[in-house]
């Protein structure tokens, strides 16, 4: 399964994840009370410059995965160009970008196993039963088993379907698609059984 | 127990893949995307529970950083964004659908289904997404709500396909469809 996290190796990536979530919920939050153009940009041009500490490479991922709010931020702008209240609209768009990219940012350089110890922790401060931990640990471990399994199943699907019409993709596979999955976790359910069960 | 976790992973997982499926047209012209779909299943096919806690899982992966949305999005930065509302109106939409379906899924037929993936995903989805681009845009409810209506007729046949898929599952698995 391929996570968001960058290969390029960035400082950031050496910092643990902990921090680094508690970083941007301050932040994110903070982000909301940014009311001013200028205020706005300077933090906007603050997270750009700490993509670029990653190097060039690393920055160009980013700006990658920002394209969908890029999108969204000229959708806005053209909406307060047309109430003609174009400041407002730059200040919604820069806390926006400013937001997501950090938010990106400390997806990039956190590997998936480093933020699921830092949920498990968070889970067990919470003082939820090491049970029940477990049964969410495994479900996590399922699921990212069995996505590529659902896609390929699904695939298939698709391609018998392709070779008896001319269609690319019917809603009537659905159906099928979905009772492939309720199957699959019936014997999986029944496989965990024959191991001894879930705590 | 086991029964339980495993539907509960594997529906985050088809959640998954549904979102990977490319967008498909139905014969009027209306383009479907499957994800939305596949929160409206959830809650239908695994009732209110565990069909929240589908969603939650998924969205759980997709905040530790796996590209799960549709468009292959991911990470925290979709939770800052402005659809964010939506996202997390999806744990609320299923499980009010599944509490529905659960309710009248004696009266068989893909109609309560339908009706009860209708409320969920649109009913209680669409408040709490245009609250949460409210808070994160300079507009008016008003006009956030208008510009929900081109998506209407489109969720609206995607009920009507959660009420048909439901109904196929409830025959070829009977006890395996909650309610």
């Amino acid at each position: 399964m391929i996570s968001l996290t960058s290969e390029v190796r960035t400082v950031y990536h050496r910092w643990p994840a902990g921090p680094k979530l508690f970083g941007l919920c301050f932040f994110t939050i903070a982000t909301f009370n940014l009311g001013q153009s200028l205020s706005a940009l300077l933090v906007t041009l603050a997270v750009a410059a700490a993509y670029l500490v990653g190097g060039l490479r690393f920055a160009r991922q980013g700006l990658r995965l920002m394209r969908p709010v890029f999108w969204v931020a000229a959708i806005i702008l053209a909406y307060h160009l047309a109430t003609r209240d174009l400041e407002a609209g730059v200040v919604v768009c820069l806390r926006l970008i400013a937001a997501v990219g950090l938010a990106n940012l400390v997806t990039m350089t956190s590997a998936l196993e480093d933020l699921l110890a830092v949920v498990e922790k968070c889970l067990g401060a919470l003082g939820l039963p090491r049970h029940i931990r477990r049964r969410i640990a495994l479900s996590v471990a399922l699921v990212i088993r069995f996505i590529p399994v659902l896609t390929q199943k699904g695939a298939a699907l698709t391609e018998a379907w392709r070779a008896r019409s001319h269609k690319r993709f019917s809603w009537k596979l659905l159906l099928p698609f979905a009772l492939l999955a309720l199957d699959d976790a019936e014997q999986v359910a029944e496989a965990l059984k024959a191991r001894g069960g879930v705590e | 127990m086991e029964r339980n976790l495993t539907q509960i992973a594997l529906f985050a997982a088809l959640i998954a893949a549904l979102g990977l499926i490319p967008k498909f047209t139905l014969p009027l012209g209306v383009p479907i995307t499957g994800q939305s779909l596949g929160i409206m299943l959830a809650g239908t096919v695994l009732g209110a529970k565990r069909g929240a806690l589908a969603v939650i899982l998924f969205l759980a992966l997709v905040a530790l950083g796996l590209p799960l949305l549709a468009g292959g999005r991911g990470g925290l930065g979709v939770f800052s964004g402005v659809t964010a509302g939506f996202l997390f109106g999806w744990v609320v939409a299923a499980y009010v659908t599944g509490l529905l379906a659960e309710m009248w899924a004696s009266k068989g037929g893909w109609i309560t289904p339908a009706i009860a993936a209708a409320i969920g995903g649109i009913l209680v989805l669409y408040p709490i997404g245009i609250v949460g681009m409210y808070l994160k845009l300079d507009a008016t409810l008003l006009g956030l709500t208008k510009s929900m209506y081109a998506f209407i007729p489109g969720d609206l046949i995607k009920c009507v396909l959660a009420g048909l898929i439901t109904q196929g599952l409830r025959k070829a698995r009977p006890g395996l469809v909650a309610g």
